[in-house]
């Protein structure tokens, strides 16, 4: 499994990960959904070290689409809470 | 739905508007190659955006670092002539400047970041249109093969990802400079006029006046100190 770290780059990750990384997905969504800053920030980060640590990254030469795409590190709670709301991360 | 599939979609729609698929394949990969390269462009001038305003804010840091120092200069001589209530002034001004120049000190190291980031983006993305152009020629070479098709959407939606990707870094960057820039117009105007108020402070009242009466123990410890010095 290709799994995008946006603003960093690909890696290659087992898919076994991905029931893992399923459940610190869903515990950010209820995090953003909460408005709870630094909680959503721990989840975050703990979800990119865990992509970095297990995958392995992908050269700059390859070409390939990812199956996954995560936020950057740095994406704030206002920024995810526009994602949620389907205006893209961007507000205006 | 959660952040991934959220995220996926973000980055999706930014590749749709990026790439759009033209009828003979390999117009397709002439096309996309013409888009990575103005791509490029555009993380280009989204360094040298982020530079300029990185720089802007160390000339303001520069200009408040020396007005902090006359202000120091001003309040000892006001000590020494026996103004007290003078040299309070000055240290009260020195104290809001120097809560200024902490503030740009944070903003000019978030630019930091986001000059390294482009960077890197800008980087990447140029060794992936390298390779691109020359499979581009290959796929191109072969094309009658069936399978050609296969391999031109497949690197077109790899690499317009990337594109994306990039496109919204761009974006961020973007979005954070433009904030800065009113920051520092309004700092530069505040400079200016001379009426510096704390207008960076952010939090709610009971923040705002713990800020003041902490900047207020500072001033007087400062008065104090200044006083000892000039033997008074």
């Amino acid at each position: 499994m290709i799994i995008r770290i946006s603003e960093e780059g690909q890696y290659q990750v087992p898919s076994s990960l991905f029931d893992e990384l399923n459940v610190i997905d869903n515990r950010i969504v209820e995090l953003v959904a909460g408005g709870k800053e630094e909680e959503y920030r721990a989840e975050l980060s703990k979800l990119l070290s865990c992509i970095r640590s297990k995958g392995k990254k992908l050269d700059d030469t390859d070409i390939m689409e990812s199956d996954v795409i995560v936020p950057p590190e740095d994406l704030t709670l206002k920024e995810a809470r526009a994602i949620f709301a389907g205006d893209g991360l961007l507000e205006g | 739905m959660g952040l991934f599939n959220r995220m996926g979609i973000v980055v999706k729609s930014k590749m749709n508007k990026l790439v759009n698929k033209m009828e003979d394949p390999r117009e397709t990969l002439d096309y996309s190659y013409e888009k990575q390269l103005e791509m490029l462009q555009n993380v280009k001038r989204g360094v040298a955006e982020v530079t300029t305003s990185k720089k802007r804010l160390q000339l303001q840091r520069s200009k408040l670092q020396q007005s902090i120092e006359k202000l120091d200069a001003q309040a000892k001589e006001a000590i020494t002539a026996g103004r007290e209530d003078l040299a309070r002034l000055a240290l009260e001004r020195k104290s809001s400047l120097s809560t200024q120049v902490l503030s740009l000190d944070t903003q000019i190291a978030e630019l930091e970041k986001e000059q390294e980031k482009l960077v890197a983006a800008e980087k990447r993305l140029s060794t992936k249109v390298e390779v691109f152009r020359t499979k581009k020629e290959t796929i191109k070479a072969q094309y009658s093969a069936a399978e050609a098709q296969v391999k031109i959407s497949e690197s077109v939606s790899g690499i317009s990802e990337e594109m994306a990707d990039v496109g919204l870094a761009i974006d961020r960057a973007e979005n954070k400079t433009e904030d800065m820039k009113a920051r520092a117009s309004a700092l530069d105007e505040l400079i200016e006029s001379g009426t510096l108020e704390d207008f960076t402070s952010s939090g709610d009242d009971i923040d705002r006046e713990l800020a003041k009466i902490n900047a207020q123990s500072d001033v007087d410890n400062e008065l104090a100190r200044l006083k000892k010095e000039a033997g008074k």
